[in-house]
């Protein structure tokens, strides 16, 4: 017998990022032949915001319940705080979840609906008591503990589910869809809150949103989720501006993407060639591409420079005008802070500006139907090859 | 111009239900009401008038002697209790067999609850005379029940199972389990599933989740049901009939008899006003309870 039988460890992957507090493994959810979550992989960081962004069914749902443990992954491994969580049930996971729906418990108070976590863990009635006072200032509900759910504002519920999540000093909360339900100024408002609660606490958030400005706000790093699939992980403006394919260009903010082949580099640049635009797309840096593979050239509606003439430099009647195209105005829409106007290129393309009504009480810089000159800097596409 | 009450279609729809009881159940009682004031006599009808003429003026003549003579014959008392008790044992029954029903109907796929619910109504379709006659044939001293458990050899002698307490509760339970289900299906069928999982996202087992929320909330379908039991289980008359002992009767076969056989009305409607009475306390609390319920959502 050989004496020195190979002891086996719990095989934790070694964690590319070493303060990965959440250790999402290849995990995969399968109803019937439906994939809701397929192969994703992620880390997250201790006391970070992340926010799992996308559309309904995309999978951010069904992967915060497989954190919470209300759903088990069909294959791969959650890991919190370096612990397999596969066989342990939601009531003993260390994660505490602010439902969408908040979840109260109708038939008792605020106090009770707060208390009650702490009374399942057998804490005495007096440390109860205090810690759930505390936590109901934390939130702003301090004077509202004796009344039910059902007498409160959806505001007022969102901070009681808030407590009831909290009060039990969770290391990690999950939010889903947390101000879904409020009205667009108290929802602003909250997530300032949000974010300065966090911060208070050192608790890490994931939270779970379709909405993506709520997730830039809140969110110090950002899961684009698309089919199941994460598309992108990265900060709000890596997502904004480094888009890393179309899907997640087109779903963070407006953008004008062309269809387009690689032309040629240069030193600093690659240009793009691109009949759906009627012009050559020149953009900085140089990157590597092939010649005449198709790629696509996304530039986001901001970064696009509106002119009645050709700007300076630009010859009008150049052969092959660079990041320069003519078109006639469509659609303004004044949306108060900035305009949107929708401007058809020679081509037969809409393409989709914003400029900032900077100026008070001016009339408004361009007409429908003028025809004008858009033109971009060499830094403002994202080339894109899937 | 005087105004002319409209016959909205409101006032009708609301009407109808009011006369209805106003007909067929306020006057009724208040007949019976009034012959409980009076005394038994060998006339058509059986009992004296309330109102006499005495010397050219009307004389009212209120008889409490059949309410008196119900607290004077132990037979009277003791059905009342007996009645209670059957009935409460048997209410009690239903809720701890009917709840895990309801619970798991409510619970199941969408598609095979109405299956389920189906399998819970349909002894209906039989007649309830008949399913009562066949627990007889189930539980006679030579019937199904003691033949296959001689066959067996768990027994050596028949078991005296029809004309006891037993069988009593056993023809409620069997024949009144529908009107528990039901309505605990319908409550908890409402109950929001994200309740249960805030739960045990809090730390509660499966069993205290239960406990603390799932019972709480379903305390309204519990009272309903029970009610629907209790209440007509206490004038049961045919079970207790058929299958139960003969020498304790239930409060409703006490009621019959007074009126067919004994024909003294006025105590068989003392007896009615009396079982009313009892019922009525338990239906107004549970309408106080209902309505405390409905201001809470």
């Amino acid at each position: 017998m050989n004496a020195r039988t190979q002891v086996e460890t719990p095989s934790v992957p070694v964690a590319a990022d070493p303060n990965a507090y959440v250790r999402i493994a290849n995990v995969t959810k399968r109803f019937g032949d439906f994939a809701a979550v397929e192969d994703v992989s992620l880390d997250i960081r201790r006391g970070e915001i992340f926010c799992l962004l996308g559309g309904s069914g995309s999978g951010k749902t069904t992967l915060l319940r497989m954190l919470a443990g209300f759903e088990s992954p069909t294959s791969g491994t959650i890991y919190i705080d370096g612990e397999d969580m596969s066989a342990v049930p939601p009531y003993e996971r260390p994660v505490n979840m602010m439902f969408q729906s908040y979840a109260l418990f109708p038939h008792m108070s605020v106090e009770k609906n707060v208390a009650f976590g702490l009374e399942q863990e057998g804490v005495a009635r007096g440390d109860i008591k205090r810690q759930v006072g505390e936590i109901l200032d934390i939130v702003k509900m301090g004077s509202f503990g004796a009344r039910k759910p059902h007498q409160l504002s959806g505001g007022q519920r969102q901070r009681v589910a808030l407590a009831r999540a909290l009060v039990k000093r969770p290391k990690l909360l999950l939010l889903d869809e947390p101000l879904a339900a409020l009205d667009k100024k108290l929802r602003e408002h909250t997530q300032f809150e949000l974010i300065s609660i966090q911060q208070r606490l050192g608790v890490t958030f994931i939270v779970v949103t379709h909405d993506q400005e709520e997730a830039m706000t809140l969110g110090t790093r950002l899961g684009v989720m698309n089919h199941g699939r994460i598309a992108q992980v990265g900060s709000p403006s890596d997502i904004y501006e480094s888009p890393a394919n179309r899907f997640v260009a087109d779903f963070i903010g407006s953008v004008n993407m062309f269809e387009g082949q690689v032309a040629d580099g240069c030193d600093d640049c690659l240009r793009i060639a691109s009949t759906e635009l009627g012009c050559t797309v020149r953009a900085e840096p140089a990157r590597p591409g092939t010649t005449g593979a198709t790629v696509w050239a996304a530039i986001r509606p901001e970064k696009i420079n509106i002119t009645r003439r050709p700007p300076a430099g630009q010859p009008a009647a150049a052969t092959a005008p660079e990041n320069l195209v003519r078109g006639t105005v469509r659609e303004i829409a004044y949306m108060g802070d900035m305009s949107i106007y929708l401007v058809q290129i020679d081509s037969g393309k809409m393409l989709r500006v914003t400029l900032p009504n900077v100026t008070r009480g001016r009339e408004r810089p361009l007409t429908r139907d003028e025809s004008v000159w858009l033109s971009w800097h060499g830094t403002s596409p994202v080339v894109l090859t899937e | 111009m005087p105004r002319i009450p409209q016959l909205s279609g409101r006032r009708v729809v609301a009407g109808i239900p009011i006369l209805w009881l106003l007909v067929l159940f306020l006057i009724p009682f208040l007949i019976v009401f009034r012959i409980s004031f009076s005394e038994v006599r060998l006339a058509i009808p059986p009992y004296t008038p309330l109102f006499t003429w005495h010397h050219g003026s009307p004389s009212l003549q209120l008889h409490w002697s059949s309410y008196a003579f119900l607290f004077t014959d132990s037979l009277y008392v003791s059905s009342y209790v007996y009645s209670l008790k059957v009935a409460a044992v048997s209410t009690l029954c239903c809720l701890l067999i009917g709840y895990p029903m309801a619970y798991a109907i409510a619970r199941a796929a969408p598609a095979s609850r109405s299956v389920l619910l189906m399998l819970i109504v349909l002894p209906f379709w039989t007649s309830f005379l008949l399913r009562v006659y066949a627990w007889i044939g189930l539980l006679k001293n030579n019937g199904v029940i003691n033949n296959v458990l001689l066959w067996l050899g768990v027994i050596h002698h028949p078991l005296v199972l029809l004309q006891t307490d037993f069988a009593v509760y056993i023809g409620i339970v069997y024949s009144y389990l529908p009107f528990m289900i039901l309505p605990l299906y319908a409550n908890l069928e409402k109950h929001d599933g994200a309740l249960l999982e805030a739960a045990a996202d809090l730390g509660a087992r499966p069993m205290r989740a239960f406990l603390r929320i799932t019972l709480p909330q379903s305390l309204a379908g519990i009272l309903a049901g029970s009610l629907l039991v209790f209440i007509p289980a206490v004038g049961e008359y045919v079970i207790p009939t058929l299958l139960g002992r003969p020498d304790q009767l239930m409060i409703g076969r006490v009621l019959s008899d007074e009126f067919f056989e004994n024909r003294d009305w006025p105590v068989a409607s003392a007896v009615a006003i009396l079982v009313l009475l009892l019922l009525v306390i338990p239906i107004m609390w549970f309408q106080r309870l209902e309505r405390r319920e409905l201001e809470a959502k």
